[in-house]
Order: structure tokens, then C-alpha cells, then sequence
């Protein structure tokens, strides 16, 4: 399963669709700079896609998290509630935000892959 | 980029900043480096270590010529203009007729004249404002060829005397002409971020060679304005725009330290400033302020952001938050804000209502980090 995309700078790896892993895209934390708290969801929270789910802030901004498909929070990071450079420093593995079971599987399909979204990113 | 970036003006190091690599962000009219590659955290723990290079030529600077200037700018501000002696340099405040602050400056008395840094966003309205008031009693001429840099942290001193000898024997809040290569430089001891550093007027010409040679010695790399926020709230700074604006005054912003006795109720010049009715009342009668500027600490690790609403323990809305971020030197969040006088002692709890959650903070006093000036 490779990874899938938003257009809110968002990553989802759905190869278990009952725990898809959600973090920020390396875009998004070299935009944001230096990574100093997070707020997670609470286990449990159900969202929509599009949803706000987490924040994300740096020393000069904060920023939404948003669901990138619908979905159950199964899991979030406490690694990177205790130490949110990770999403600095390694975004796409250790720096993962939460885990969803998926409501809707279709919904991946919408969104972008990484050759697509990387040409957003660059044009945004 | 959009329309509006093309309109944006440039400082002299502008192509120093981009070879360098800064993310560059509209900041006061001009394009200006927010961060450079090593990122905001590490230019902050730099300056407080080593030696930061700032940019900071987008702000204002002016003269003030002839023999009546410091008796004429002393009409406008709360503070001792006459008195300060020749080579020294003192923070001040315009203020309006009811008494709140047009901008902050610092000011200093080179004999021939006043020099005076003020903010670049202000700088236009300012310049006309002095204009208006007293120009038909000095010289106010504008220095826009002119370009500032900060030196700041505390290698600052060694790093610099390296280049222009003499400059270490400066203390806190003096300063004088010196010679570089042969461009003419005014150099004070002073900044903005709470380390001990110096200020640099240098013709806009010699500014990027100047920029260079610092960079090229060993305590010395680049800071970007992200970083300049993040010093100079741990300092307890006011931003003008932020801290400070025509909606407060003097006592209001906790800045009474900057008018001298010689100004107030009783001082041999008392009063004759701008709202000097209200600004001396309110000193006299502290318990008539209806707000109070204090720094705050949250007791959770959330960052607190400006207009941020601050209530009492028992959900009464007290106050606001002006300034406000997870300091990167104090490991904590923390704040400037005003309050209710009554919640504006040392020690105070509030809480800070962040995304709909309360987050405890205390009333603590300004700096939230020491001050590294030299004094001598």
C-alpha cells in the first residue's frame, strides 16, 4: 500500500483500513518550521472527511489537522505528544499523528497520489 | 507569488538573504527573512549562545537637527529628552493626545543631533507626525539610505571587536561613530532580544559587505524575524502592534520604568506630552487603570497565542493575550497579555481559553529569561 494524499497536507497509509496511519506531510512541517506541541484526538472520536482532528503548531504558527477520509480514531501518537519534533524529523514514520478505522474505504480513492500531490504542493 | 508581493520594498541584503537561503514573508512593507534553512529554534538558541546577524533596515531612522530638537521631541513623549547626556541612548514613546502609544523608539544623543530608530511599520505615520509637531522647531530628516543591523548573543561583543576595534568598551545603552574600512558606521550597545549585542547604521552601500564580513566570523550566523519574536518576548519586549498600539497607555502597558521622574506629577518638567492629563492621572492612581499589561506562563505545555481570551478561575472574561508562544529558550509557553488590575499581581492564576479549553496560566514577572546586558 503506498501513501495517499490531501490537499490539507495530510498523509494516510490505509494498508490496514481498520488502522490507516495519518501524519502531516514533509511539506507541511518544513512550512510550518520547528514542531513544539500537538493536540491529538481522544480514542474513540468519530470524524468526517475534512473534519478538524489535531493541531499542530510551531513557534511562530499553529495549524489544523484534518481527517483526510471519515473515520474512528483507533490510536494516536504518544511519542509525539511527549516529543513533536518528530514530526520534523521524520514526518512520514515516527512523526505519524493517529490511526483511523476507515467508515468509508472508498473515499481513499479521491485523493491525490504522491507524483500529484507533490505538484500541489509545489504550486500552493 | 501574488500581486501584492511585487509591491513589497527590499532592504540592502536582500540578495544575502535569498544566497543564504531565508524563507522570505511580507513584514512591514518590505520582504524580509523570516528563517533561514537551520530553522526558527536553533537561530534562537544561537543568539542566546553565540552571536546573531539580524536584518532589521525595514526599520525607521531619522535625525533630529539643531539646538532646539531635544527641548521640541520632548514635547511629544513622556520621557527625559533634555537631560540625556551626549552618547547615550534611551527608549521612548509617541504618544496621542489621549495618552496611548503612536510607536516605541529608541532615541540618542550624538551632540550634533538626535538619532532615532523607530518601527518600520510605523515609520511613515511617524515621521509625519514629528513633522507636523515640532518641525518648524528642528530638522527631521529621514535616513532611508541608511541600513540597520543587529548583532546580538553574548559573543556578540568579540565577534564585532573584531572587525571595528573599540567597540567593546560600549556599555548597555551607549554608542558612537566608528570607522569600517572607511564607511562610516554608528554602532550601539544595545537590541531587542535581551542578550547583550549592538545595533549598526551603516550606508545601505556597505550594508551587504558589512553583513559578509560578520557572517565570516566563527560566532557569527543569520536570524530571522521568527526568531527576533520568540527573543524578544522571552525578554518581556513589547511588539508595537502586538503589546502595544493606540489602544494603550503608558501605566496601562506596564511601561512607567520609561518616564523619568522629571516628567510626572511633582518632576521639575512634569507633564507638557501629549495626554498628560490622563497618562500622570493614571500613574497617581494605579487603582484607575482598567487594564494592566503582565507576563503570563501556562502551567500545561499548549502555547498560548495572541488574542488568545483569558478569564478568572471562575469563567469570567478578564483580559486577552497580545503575544504569545512556547519559548524556545524557558521551555514553556509564554505570554504578554492585559488583564484586570485586580487579577495583575505576581502569582495570579487565569485561565486561557484555547480552542474552547481552559488552560491555566500565571501572572509571572518580565523577563521570562535573565537579561545578559553589559553594563561595564
Amino acid at each position: 500500500m503506498t501513501l495517499k494524499f490531501s490537499k490539507d497536507h495530510e498523509w494516510i497509509n490505509a494498508a490496514d483500513a481498520n488502522a490507516a496511519v495519518v501524519g502531516i506531510t514533509v511539506h507541511a512541517q518544513d512550512a510550518l518550521g520547528d514542531v513544539v506541541f500537538v493536540d491529538l484526538p481522544e480514542v474513540g472520536a468519530l470524524f468526517a472527511q475534512g473534519e478538524v482532528a489535531g493541531v499542530v503548531e510551531s513557534v511562530k504558527a499553529a495549524a489544523d489537522v484534518y481527517m483526510p477520509v471519515a473515520g474512528e480514531i483507533v490510536e494516536v501518537n504518544e511519542a509525539l505528544r511527549a516529543d513533536p519534533s518528530l514530526a520534523n524529523s521524520d514526518p512520514l514514520g515516527a512523526g505519524w499523528f493517529f490511526k483511523v478505522k476507515l467508515s468509508d474505504a472508498g473515499q481513499l480513492a479521491a485523493l491525490l497520489d504522491e507524483t500529484a500531490y507533490n505538484d500541489f504542493a509545489a504550486n500552493s | 507569488m501574488s500581486a501584492m508581493s511585487d509591491a513589497l520594498l527590499t532592504t540592502p541584503l536582500n540578495a544575502l538573504h535569498l544566497e543564504l537561503g531565508a524563507r522570505m514573508v511580507p513584514f512591514a512593507g518590505y520582504s524580509m527573512p523570516v528563517q533561514y534553512p537551520t530553522g526558527l529554534m536553533a537561530e534562537h538558541q544561537h543568539t542566546r549562545s553565540g552571536a546573531g546577524l539580524f536584518d532589521v533596515s525595514h526599520m525607521g531612522q531619522l535625525r533630529l537637527v539643531g539646538p532646539d530638537a531635544a527641548a521640541a521631541f520632548e514635547t511629544l513623549m513622556p520621557v527625559d529628552v533634555i537631560d540625556l547626556p551626549v552618547g547615550k541612548q534611551r527608549y521612548g514613546l509617541l504618544l496621542t493626545d489621549e495618552g496611548t502609544i503612536i510607536d516605541d523608539l529608541m532615541f540618542f544623543n550624538r551632540g550634533a543631533d538626535i538619532f532615532v530608530i523607530v518601527n518600520g511599520a510605523c515609520k511613515a505615520g511617524d515621521i509625519a507626525h514629528i513633522q507636523a509637531r515640532i518641525g518648524q522647531r528642528c530638522e527631521v530628516i529621514p535616513m532611508p539610505e541608511c541600513a540597520l543591523l543587529a548583532l546580538q548573543g553574548p559573543q556578540a561583543a568579540a565577534a564585532l571587536a573584531r572587525l571595528v576595534p573599540g567597540v567593546d568598551k560600549l556599555v548597555f545603552m551607549t554608542g558612537g561613530a566608528f570607522d569600517w574600512q572607511g564607511t562610516d558606521l554608528f554602532i550601539t550597545r544595545s537590541g531587542y532580544t535581551g542578550e547583550d549585542g549592538f545595533e549598526i547604521s551603516v550606508p545601505g552601500t556597505q550594508a551587504e559587505a558589512l553583513a559578509r564580513a560578520l557572517l565570516a566570523q566563527p560566532e557569527v550566523k543569520p536570524i530571522g524575524l521568527g526568531a527576533r519574536n520568540s527573543l524578544r518576548l522571552e525578554a518581556g519586549l513589547c511588539l508595537y502592534g502586538n503589546d502595544i498600539d493606540t489602544t494603550t497607555t503608558p501605566p496601562e502597558a506596564a511601561l512607567n520604568w520609561a518616564i523619568q521622574k522629571v516628567r510626572r506629577t511633582g518632576g521639575a518638567r512634569a507633564g507638557g506630552f501629549p495626554g498628560a492629563d490622563k497618562v500622570l492621572a493614571q500613574i497617581d492612581n494605579p487603582a484607575s487603570l482598567a487594564k494592566k499589561r503582565v507576563g503570563l506562563v501556562a502551567l500545561e505545555r499548549v502555547p498560548v497565542r495572541e488574542h488568545t481570551e483569558l478569564q478568572s478561575e471562575g469563567g469570567q472574561k478578564i483580559g486577552e493575550v497580545t503575544s504569545g508562544l512556547l519559548g524556545p529558550t524557558v521551555n514553556e509557553p509564554v505570554a504578554l497579555g492585559y488583564v484586570a488590575p485586580a487579577f495583575a499581581a505576581i502569582g495570579t492564576r487565569v485561565n486561557a481559553i484555547v480552542r474552547g479549553k481552559a488552560v491555566p496560566m500565571e501572572v509571572r514577572a518580565t523577563p521570562f529569561t535573565p537579561a545578559n546586558y553589559y553594563r561595564g
